[in-house]
């Protein structure tokens, strides 16, 4: 397979070989027509809006919490809260740059959101090379079809970035900030500094210096005005965030606070993505927006609330139950499929810790004809269409379709026996 | 360039080197001693131990292990993880230098590094020295000319290939350096040997053959093996790309590319002292060499080429801000300087 050749694989967390492994790919196409497109990507940027504002607002006035739209210890308790930065003004006031929204349609072909990715969404790599891939085997179909393009999104994620750059630079120095080789999503970072033409860098390679950082080349030090990062808050600064932290650079904080660079996404945004915070994201649309919610979410049950944990406590086995600040299908129950002994283990969790936990009905995923084995069969499939903040918001057309590749499974994920598929935006409906 | 990448491919391509170089020395010295009947273990040891010195690793060496004979020296110099200079720390540092800038090597280059990497990793490996160990340095070998063809024939000539365009000679010519001092106590300190046994001339043709020089040694001087002739081919000579003089004529070229700074001039230490010793070497003779002794000379040679590695890495690489990872990084490096000094 090419793919093998070409080394796009991505590392699973947990195997200290950093083995890599290839994130498979199935040949069929999900298609989007353009009415449906039309929809989600008004849902889509509704609702970065909205997290937005919510963003603004609990780093500054906090009216949501003052007006009790949200119970304040939700935010207050959040693990990825960072009162740190209460008070304090982001480039442009944009918080959420690039956001991973996961989307689902369940048994009716409903769209609902399921979780949204607003620290380090990745992803968008295998859409731009399962794209090539397809254009590479299947020539033909894409002018016959009418198939949005999708290469532009390294431009349009360079954009962005230097739109955030702090006032007064007209030529930013822009860095794409990896924890290194051994991060699952180290192929992405490469490939995406390699499209936008800037350099990856570790935090070793970036220093502080009055507040401004440089990158140490061996031409000296070269000033670095925007940081697309990809690493957790938590590892950003050692002298802020997480003393052990060898990934990030000791006074990066301090030159962001003075303004001498800009992060993309800005700290504090794992608030936003945080499940429990997830629950109250329509009434943030309503309140901010004065707008119905245009996409859903999946119904969520708060363990944190008494009525809600009787009923989650009482259905566990027919729920799925996920921890509220875990991603990649890790902290997760899903409890039809799994063994009395989960269960149990997961009641414990939840009645120790209600406020980090949260639960759902149990949704029939829509299933897409995948290739297994020589012939089709329907796998369950889910969306992460990728947004862009910048001067405008912007969404790559489609997104990362990503397949269960085991029968009846629901989980997508790669870390989990996922794949992925080719996502077609039309320019009709046919 | 990012001083780390630019760290990285430095240092890829030295252990590339090394990993071959120390192939060659073993592969050549294990053969040697066929050559030679009724060996005790003084005569073993008279052989072998200057061979682990020669890597700068006695100390190592003799923690453990009792004996200098061949089983113990080839496995030190081999397999042996606690030796940082061992053909396989070698090739797992090379590959974790070069996996540290995967996005900037062609992927000929690492596909081929990592293949290296699992064969000598294998219990095949092992069994493949067991029943042959030339057999085994045969491949460690061609993997590593592989290597540097591949490097040649895929790599923009960029600032990254100058440095490891730099890393490469700066190690062949410490290397060289190193083989040809194996037989240094059985010359006089001062002057060149008048007479030379069948012993010394075999031993002196392997320190040719360790330096892949055997042929076109013979090319020019026949079947005639005196030490002084081997020195002046090793270190002197203009055309030989395992020469001394060859790697830091390169070496020097390849600092320029990176600076800019023309032949004459310079702008750090490093292109100082590369220039230098280029000069020395052009302008000196074997009859120079000898007269102050041989063992004296490639001494001072090797802690030339240690102060340019650590001019290159303060010019390049290390920007005098110490953060914790620094600290780690410089003193791995200077590990690496010592280790060797």
């Amino acid at each position: 397979m090419a793919f093998l050749r070409q080394g796009i694989t991505f590392n699973v967390y947990g195997d200290s070989a950093g083995t890599e492994k290839i994130f498979p790919f199935d040949m069929l196409p999900r298609i989007i027509p353009a009415k449906e497109w039309e929809y989600l990507e008004r849902g889509l940027t509704q609702r970065i809006t909205a997290l937005n504002l919510f963003l603004h607002d609990i780093y500054h006035e906090q009216r949501i919490l003052k007006d009790g739209v949200i119970p304040p210890h939700y935010v207050l308790s959040g693990k990825h809260f960072r009162r740190e930065f209460a008070g304090f003004n982001v480039p442009k006031d944009i918080y959420i740059h690039v956001c991973g929204t996961d989307l689902i349609r369940d048994g009716d072909g409903q769209w609902l959101v399921l979780e949204d990715n607003g620290r380090c969404p990745s992803g968008v790599s295998y859409v731009l090379e399962n794209r090539r891939a397809m254009k590479r085997s299947f020539p033909g179909m894409f002018e016959d079809i009418g198939v949005r393009p999708v290469e532009d999104y390294p431009q349009e994620l360079l954009r962005m970035l230097n739109h955030i750059a702090p006032a007064g630079v007209a030529d930013p120095t822009v860095v794409l900030l990896t924890p290194g080789a051994y991060n699952s999503a180290y192929f992405e970072h490469t490939y995406l500094a390699r499209q936008m033409g800037i350099e990856i860098v570790e935090g070793r390679d970036l220093v502080v210096r009055d507040a401004r950082v440089f990158m140490r080349t061996t031409k000296g030090l070269r000033p670095v005005h925007v940081i697309y990062r990809r690493i957790d808050d938590d590892f950003l600064d050692p002298t802020v965030f997480r003393r052990d932290s060898m990934l990030g650079v000791p006074g990066l904080v301090r030159a962001y606070r003075a303004g001498n660079v800009s992060l993309a996404n800005s700290i504090g945004t794992g608030i936003a993505d945080d499940k429990v915070i997830y629950y109250f994201v329509p009434r943030m649309i309503k309140y901010y927006l004065d707008q119905e919610p245009i996409i859903p979410n999946v119904p969520t049950y708060l363990a944190n609330e008494e009525a809600d944990k009787k009923y989650i406590l009482e259905n566990l086995s027919k729920l799925v139950v996920k921890a509220a600040n875990e991603s990649g299908g890790y902290g997760m129950l899903m409890g039809p499929k799994a063994s009395k002994d989960e269960i149990e283990t997961f009641r414990k969790q939840v009645e120790a810790d209600p406020r980090n936990y949260i639960a759902q009905p149990m949704i029939s995923l829509s299933r897409h004809p995948t290739h297994v084995d020589g012939k089709f069969e329907g796998r369950h499939i889910d969306l992460r269409p990728f947004i862009l903040y910048g001067d405008k918001i912007t969404i790559v057309p489609g997104g990362l379709t990503r397949v269960a590749l085991r029968k009846g499974s629901l989980v997508v994920n790669s870390s989990q026996g996922g794949g992925s598929k080719d996502t077609w935006v039309l320019y009709g409906d046919e | 360039m990012l001083s780390r990448v630019a760290n990285c491919l430095y240092w890829m391509a030295r252990y590339i080197e090394r990993a071959e170089n120390i192939a060659r020395i073993v592969d050549v010295n294990l053969q040697l001693l066929l050559d030679f009947r009724s060996l005790n273990d003084q005569r073993l040891a008279d052989h072998w131990m200057p061979i682990i010195q020669s890597t700068g690793d006695e100390e190592a060496f003799l923690k453990l292990y009792k004996k200098a004979n061949g089983k113990n020296v080839t496995e030190f110099l081999v397999f042996q993880m606690e030796n940082s200079n061992s053909i396989v720390q070698s090739i797992c540092q090379a590959r974790e230098n070069a996996r540290m800038v995967r996005d900037q090597i062609t992927s000929e280059l690492w596909e081929e590094l990592n293949r290296l990497y699992l064969f000598v990793r294998s219990p095949q490996a092992r069994q493949v020295w067991k029943e042959s160990p030339s057999e085994f340095f045969q491949q460690v070998k061609a993997s590593s000319l592989i290597l540097i063809g591949l490097t040649r024939a895929t790599s923009i000539r960029n600032e990254g290939w100058n440095f490891s365009e730099a890393g490469k000679f700066l190690e062949r010519a410490d290397k060289i350096s190193r083989i040809l001092d194996l037989r240094y106590h059985t010359l006089p300190e001062k002057g060149a040997p008048t007479t030379v046994s069948q012993t010394e001339a075999l031993e002196w043709s392997a320190i040719l053959r360790s330096c892949s020089s055997w042929d076109a040694y013979k090319s020019i001087h026949s079947a005639e093996v005196h030490p002084k002739l081997v020195a002046e081919f090793l270190l002197l000579r203009e055309d030989f790309p395992r020469s001394a003089r060859f790697c830091i004529t390169e070496l020097n070229r390849a600092l320029r590319r990176i600076s800019g700074v023309s032949e004459g001039r310079f702008s750090n230490d490093a292109e100082k002292l590369a220039g230098r010793l280029e000069a020395e070497l052009q302008f000196s003779t074997v009859d120079d060499i000898f007269t102050d002794g041989l063992h004296q000379y490639l001494d001072q040679f090797q802690l030339k080429l240690n102060a340019i590695g650590d001019a290159l890495f303060s010019a390049y690489f290390f920007q005098s801000i110490a953060s914790m990872d620094d600290q780690m990084l410089v003193q791995q490096e200077e590990q690496q300087q010592q280790s060797r000094g």
